[in-house]
């Protein structure tokens, strides 16, 4: 049973009148990291909560490799995280308690994940006091523990600090070397290119481009992509 | 977590609410009147009987109208109320099996200490609520169809006067207590059982004024709630109560109880 | 009369001599109460939990239905709940009037309206930050429900007290289908009725004094268990 390839096909989000994804065209494989970059606005975060089922899209369709859409299989990670208000190992364990996993399961399988991530040591800690990288690794732990076979992150690491931002970018490539399909955003050109295996450039509610990493850096065909790029590239590059 | 500590605490909170519930022994549910109750008799003369007999009384004051109302309903075994006519048409309309005289107290009218409507040289009751009405002075009355209302209503019907709807009549619609409180708070006349005036100690300005005219005796009667309208009565119990109490040691138990030296209960002898 | 300075004094000498009486009619008033607050938590929180997560028809109104009833004054439950109980209503068979447990029966009904309006307005704003997150992990009406009743547990407390004060401090419903027998249903609001109607102001007062300290008591030990926990949590 396979999600791939995930075809979206003139795909709209329409509240209110104001069209946000105005005919989204989107093909994506089974594998590899997926960049999604786009001016403010360009409608990248209301992608991700379609492709996930948060948001009903008002028109269009989105074909989960022939199949229907399973939701246990597509996990999410938000720009700012939830923390219940309890202990670094019940935040980790969250994502298995809809899965029917027992107590004691979830806390071994939470241990073995606090491990990976780096987080063990904190374990009992409040998970509220965690620094915001390390609520960010906790939350990509929190959803990778859940073995989803697509995993949406939406702006994981914008307010962070660089080396939070690099623990977090390790996090994703070990998720990815897992075999599960990655699409995110970012505002971070130098994560782009650092993480990327294709580029999609959203603009006004359209996928203008979407082509492999070095091509988009190098050609840009449309000139939205490359105004972006230009505007984007020196002040990104800075950190 | 808190779950642990709530998992300790909900048995131990069950056992001792069943503990309380369950008491061992056999008891009877008596509805009774709030000037009995009030008057301290209850608490002399039940552990007197509950020594004789094992049984225990639970005692639930009301008016004798509620309590009437609550004999009707069957939630009570057995009545100790004080209006006559009332009592012999419940056992007439089958609701009781039957009544029993038991002992008698009297009303005392009772009203601020310089007496306005001048009722303490009143020759009669009836004069005594005649004045009253012609005064003015305020009054304070139950209202609550307990066997002091009625028998209040009584007294101002032999006057000929109707006070319902009066400026100067306060009807409370509660019980002695609460009546005497107001009477006390306003400066109000007011008729009372002598036993809940006895046991009264919010008095401030008021005093008896008027008493001892025949018109004022107060009989109580004890009724078996009828078992064949409500089976789960508890007859055997409910009979050794009422047999008691109609009897000489029920009867010298009444009379031997005193408040501030004072008799305030009379046995009535069977006739 | 005795006036407040007495109040005070037979207040202190009723504690100071621990009056067996006083001391059967407090722990009557704490089980009773207790009890009814503990089992208005199991159907009160969970209720007001689901009112702020779940999505259905009606759920407008059943929200209005449950802060009106919030404000039902307690000698109207009193008065349902002992013609229910009453051996010519509809559960008299059970006998259980002018017992402790119609009191607990009583006050859960009082209680559980007020605990499930404080319950849903606590939950409807943690659930609010939560909502995208827990749908994105896949939680189902019945986990959400239970994750954040358990993460709103601080803020919670708060309607357990609240439940616990009107329960303590309601006098109508357990005066009508308890009917303040003595030594059976006596509690301290029933005891302090009575000794108002008696004319001993002063020791109502002082009653009501004693029944004050307690609820205090109560809340200082709730709110020092929360802070010494919360520190931890939040």
């Amino acid at each position: 049973m396979s999600l791939f390839p995930l075809q979206l096909r003139d795909v709209v989000f329409r509240p209110n009148g104001r069209a946000v994804l105005d005919g989204v065209d989107l093909t994506l494989s089974g594998e590899g990291i997926t960049v999604v970059l786009g001016p403010n606005g360009a409608g990248k975060s209301v992608l991700l909560r379609t492709i996930c089922g948060l948001l009903p899209s008002t028109g269009g369709v989105i074909d989960w490799g022939g199949g229907s859409f399973d939701p246990l299989a597509v996990g999410m990670v938000f720009q700012h995280p939830v923390m219940l208000r309890s202990s670094v190992i019940d935040n980790i364990a969250l994502g298995l308690v809809p899965r029917g996993v027992g107590a004691r399961e979830r806390r071994m399988a939470a241990m073995a994940m606090l491990e990976q991530i780096g987080l063990a040591d904190r374990a009992n800690d409040n998970a509220r006091q965690l620094s915001g990288g390390e609520q960010q690794r906790l939350a990509l732990g929190r959803v990778w523990l859940t073995r989803p076979r697509l995993l949406l992150l939406d702006e994981p690491t914008s307010s962070l600090d660089p080396s939070a931002v690099e623990a977090v970018e390790r996090i994703v490539r070990q998720i990815r070397t897992e075999g599960t399909k990655i699409l995110m955003t970012t505002h971070n050109l130098g994560q782009a290119t650092r993480l990327a295996d294709d580029i999609v450039f959203l603009a006004g509610g359209r996928v203008r481009e979407h082509v492999s990493v070095r091509r988009f850096f190098s050609q840009p065909s449309s000139v939205e992509a490359r105004q972006f790029i230009q505007g984007e590239l020196p002040w990104h590059l800075a950190f | 977590m808190a779950s642990g500590f709530l998992k300790r605490l909900l048995p131990a909170l069950i056992l001792s609410a069943t503990a309380m519930s369950v008491q061992a022994g056999e008891s009877i549910t008596l509805a009774s009147t709030t000037s009995t109750e009030n008057s301290g008799l209850f608490g002399y003369i039940l552990p007197i009987f509950e020594k004789a007999t094992g049984i225990q009384v639970k005692v639930v004051a009301l008016g004798t109208g509620q309590a009437l109302d609550v004999g009707k309903r069957g939630d009570a075994d057995a009545l100790l109320v004080h209006d006559r006519a009332k009592e012999e048409a419940f056992v007439a309309e089958g609701f009781g099996a039957y009544r029993k005289d038991v002992m008698y107290n009297d009303f005392v009218v009772v009203g601020p200490a310089a007496d306005p409507a001048g009722i303490a040289a009143a020759k009669s009751t009836d004069e005594a609520f005649g004045k009253i009405a012609d005064s003015g002075n305020a009054f304070a009355s139950r209202a609550d169809r307990s066997g002091t209302h009625s028998a209040e209503m009584r007294f101002w019907k032999a006057a000929g006067k109707n006070p319902e709807g009066q400026a100067w009549y306060k009807a409370s619609g509660s019980g002695m207590g609460a009546t005497l409180n107001m009477a006390a708070g306003v400066g109000a006349y007011t008729l009372s059982d002598r036993g809940s005036w006895a046991n009264f100690k919010n008095r401030q300005d008021l005093k008896i004024l008027f008493q001892g005219d025949p018109a004022l005796y107060n009989p109580y009667g004890v009724i078996l709630i009828n078992p064949v309208k409500h089976p789960h009565v508890k007859k055997a119990a409910a009979e050794s109560f009422i047999n008691w109490i109609t009897s000489e040691a029920g009867h010298q138990a009444i009379a031997d109880y005193k408040l501030h030296g004072e008799q305030l209960f009379f046995p009535l002898k069977a006739k | 009369m005795g006036g407040f300075s007495q109040a005070f004094a037979d207040a202190f000498s009723l504690l100071w001599d621990f009056d067996a009486r006083v001391f059967e009619i407090v722990l009557l008033s704490l089980q009773v109460s207790g009890l009814a607050v503990l089992i208005g938590t199991f159907i009160g929180l969970p209720l007001g939990a689901c009112l702020a997560v779940g999505s259905f028809p009606g759920k407008q109104t059943a929200a209005v239905i449950v802060n009106g009833f919030m404000g039902l004054p307690s000698v109207v439950v009193g008065v349902v709940v002992y013609l229910v109980l009453s051996r010519s209503g509809p559960m008299g068979d059970f006998g259980l009037l002018y017992t402790p447990s119609a009191m607990v029966i009583a006050q859960v009904v009082l209680v559980v309206p007020l605990m499930a309006a404080i319950a849903r307005q606590v939950v409807e704003d943690t659930w609010r930050q939560y909502r995208e997150e827990l749908a994105a992990l896949r939680f189902g009406w019945r986990d959400t429900v239970r994750v954040l009743l358990h993460d709103c547990r601080f803020s919670l407390s708060v309607a357990v007290l609240a439940g616990l004060g009107r329960a303590m401090s309601e006098v109508g419903a357990v005066m009508i289908v308890g009917g303040n027998i003595d030594r059976s249903t006596r509690v301290m609001t029933t005891a302090i009725a009575l000794e108002t109607s008696k004319g001993d102001l002063p020791l109502a007062i002082a009653l009501g004094m004693v029944l004050l300290a307690l609820i205090l008591f109560l809340n200082a030990g709730a709110f020092a268990l929360r802070t010494s926990v919360m520190r931890r949590f939040e």
